[in-house]
């Protein structure tokens, strides 16, 4: 992963609409083959940044590429080996699925031999092998949202942008569209650019995040290490919860060496740390003899990052 | 690449208007009045014929209104903008409400292969419908009146119909740009409807106004000043397609038709009655059939040009 090549990557990219700036000067860069989640609350310019990489909408300033093609100047060229589910899809609702994607198909220039073998198995392939041959009109959000999958998938992408893939739809629903979203990257080798404000689910699929709020890119990188960049700013609490509790354990916590905070609360211990000391403190605890019942590094997900990315932006 | 994109597009537009149940109402609406008007001049030349030796009978069929109903040409005069607005009215903005805009446009195709495509299929059909009318006409009439139409009369049929597409066709562009501009179906086709009512009813009326407001006509005016009334209400009248169309057809569909204005009676001196050949007739319309075609592209350009620079958001 890390020797990848870069397959999406903008240089200052920034889109303006009057006096407001939707897109601010936006640096990224997304290997090939991982899932890259674009996070940020609503109107952050995700999808604008999105249009952009699509060449649906000009930047202002800047540039951005996707396998090398510049996406304002050779946008067909790019739209060519991207494909993009915008949120809230919408088929033609009196074609059948089949008919939708043969539609989409045609456009893209594939054979008229191999397009129905192929819905086909795209339909298998997003749950939807009944469904196929009804009305798109009938079909519900969740269904939707398949068809827009194997809609996206049927010229064989090389990137596959989602917008907002998960929105309105039913915790099943969810699981099953993440766990196509996380195939797409694993099985099948593709680039996922995906864009959500909804934080655990990306936490599930995405191999890096870019946090993104009023247009800027606050932070980027792989989680683990957007966390530490939170815990090396702010510390690191670690809950904790071990047997037998007493005084001595408060002051054996104290004495370690990065710990600057203890509090006890009911058999609960929080501790503020400057760096992960997991290590030296469970030694420490099993040489004296105590049985730890608990130990948990607090935050670590998401919402401690977006949280604190969103308080320093006064935005919640 | 292009062509391809292009033409799936087509393809596409072209099934789902021929499909559509509002198609369906329009051409049953179109037809039933048309033939209905054709049958009652049918009628009423076959009485005409038996009195006396008329040319261009057939032309006829078209252009008398037979007493109860009025003809042929009249109905498409009125009901052929109808048309044109039906079929564009949602163009752009209800894919747009669909949700499909944003899709379409991912796909490796031409932007401007969207509009074109809507564009080209919805004429496409507008032609298809209006020559099978004028054809079931023209066979309805044979078998009404017993007389088939002689040479000059087919070339002006076909003229008339070429003309009666590019007047429909600007009422398309006009719709579609209105669909453009509009996010809700229902305003983009009340705007149609506001703009097709203005020059259908109120342009003459307006003209009327300007004209008396400028020269006004009393019983004892002067020749000098009815003149200059007439001309101005029918300059301003002018600006209006309808009326162009309007003017353009009874020319051509009327060969007897030999000026479009005032005439007075000195330049009338010495004028041979009878019928104007076809490259004349023609020659009189010219100016508005280059007024039709201007208007239509213009529309159509602007609403391109439109398209091409709108902003897309989901």
């Amino acid at each position: 992963m890390e020797e990848a090549k870069v397959i999406i990557r903008t240089e200052g990219l920034t889109k303006r609409y009057g006096d407001y700036t939707a897109v601010d000067g936006l640096n990224l860069e997304v290997k090939e083959g991982e899932v890259f989640g674009l996070l940020g609350p609503n109107g952050a310019g995700k999808t604008t940044t999105i249009l952009m990489l699509l060449g649906l909408t000009e930047p202002s300033s800047g540039r951005a590429w996707v396998d090398g093609h510049d996406s304002t100047r050779e946008p067909i060229a790019v739209k060519r080996i991207v494909s993009y589910l915008p949120d809230n899809v919408g088929f033609y609702e009196d074609m059948t699925g089949r008919e939708n994607l043969r539609f989409t198909a045609r456009l893209n220039g594939i054979e008229e031999s191999i397009i129905d073998e192929k819905i086909t198995i795209l339909a298998q392939k997003v749950g939807l092998s009944e469904a196929i041959d009804k009305k798109a009109g009938t079909y519900s959000r969740g269904m939707k949202q398949r068809l827009g999958i194997a809609d996206i998938l049927i010229k064989d992408p090389k990137v596959v942008v989602l917008d907002e893939p998960t929105l309105g739809i039913d915790p099943k629903g969810i699981e099953e569209i993440l766990q196509l979203i996380k195939n797409l990257s694993r099985e099948d080798g593709r680039t996922v650019l995906i864009s959500s404000h909804l934080l655990h689910q990306m936490e599930q699929i995405c191999d890096r995040v870019g946090i993104f709020v009023k247009g800027r890119l606050l932070a980027y990188g792989r989680l683990d290490t957007l966390w530490q960049q939170v815990a090396k700013e702010e510390g690191m609490l670690l809950e904790l919860r071990i047997e037998p509790d007493n005084e001595e354990a408060d002051n054996l916590l104290r004495g370690l060496e990065g710990v600057q905070e203890v509090t006890h609360n009911r058999g609960l211990y929080t501790i503020r740390t400057s760096k992960d000391i997991r290590k030296e403190l469970v030694k420490t605890l099993v040489e004296k003899d105590y049985s730890i019942l608990h130990l948990r590094m607090g935050g670590g997900d998401l919402d401690d990052i977006y949280r604190r990315y969103f308080a320093k932006e006064g935005v919640s | 690449m292009k062509i391809q994109g292009l033409y799936t597009l087509y393809k596409k537009e072209l099934a789902d208007h021929i499909r559509s149940k509002r198609f369906m109402i329009i051409l049953l609406i179109v037809a039933v009045t048309c033939l209905a008007s054709v049958y009652s001049a049918g009628l009423g030349i076959r009485a005409a014929v038996k009195e006396e030796q008329n040319s261009f009978v057939f032309l006829k069929l078209f252009t008398s209104s037979g007493g109860t109903l009025p003809s042929f040409a009249t109905f498409i005069s009125f009901l052929g903008p109808l048309v044109g607005l039906a079929l564009g009215f949602d163009a752009i903005n209800g894919e747009r409400n669909r949700g499909t805009l944003s899709r379409l446009l991912a796909q490796p195709i031409h932007r401007d292969a969207i509009i074109n495509a809507k564009f080209l299929a919805a004429c496409t059909v507008l032609a298809i419908m209006l020559i099978t009318l004028s054809l079931a006409v023209a066979g309805f009439g044979i078998i009404l009146i017993g007389i088939p139409p002689i040479l000059e009369e087919l070339s002006r049929i076909l003229i008339y119909i070429l003309l009666t597409i590019v007047y429909m066709a600007l009422w398309l562009a006009l719709s579609q740009l209105f669909s453009l501009l509009f996010k809700q179906t229902a305003t983009s086709a009340l705007a149609g409807i506001a703009v097709w009512l203005f020059f259908v009813v109120f342009m003459g009326l307006f003209a009327g106004l300007i004209a008396d407001g400028l020269f006004p006509v009393g019983e004892h005016s002067p020749g000098d000043v009815v003149l200059r009334n007439y001309k101005v209400r029918q300059g301003v009248g002018r600006l209006s397609p309808t009326m162009l169309y309007d003017e353009a057809v009874v020319t051509i569909l009327n060969p007897g038709v030999r000026t479009l204005g005032l005439v007075l009676t000195t330049q009338l001196e010495g004028a041979i009655a009878g019928a104007l050949p076809l490259g004349q007739s023609l020659l009189l319309v010219w100016p508005h059939v280059t007024g039709i075609l201007a208007a239509t592209m213009l529309c159509f350009a602007v609403s391109y040009v439109y398209f091409m620079r709108q902003e897309i958001r989901a």
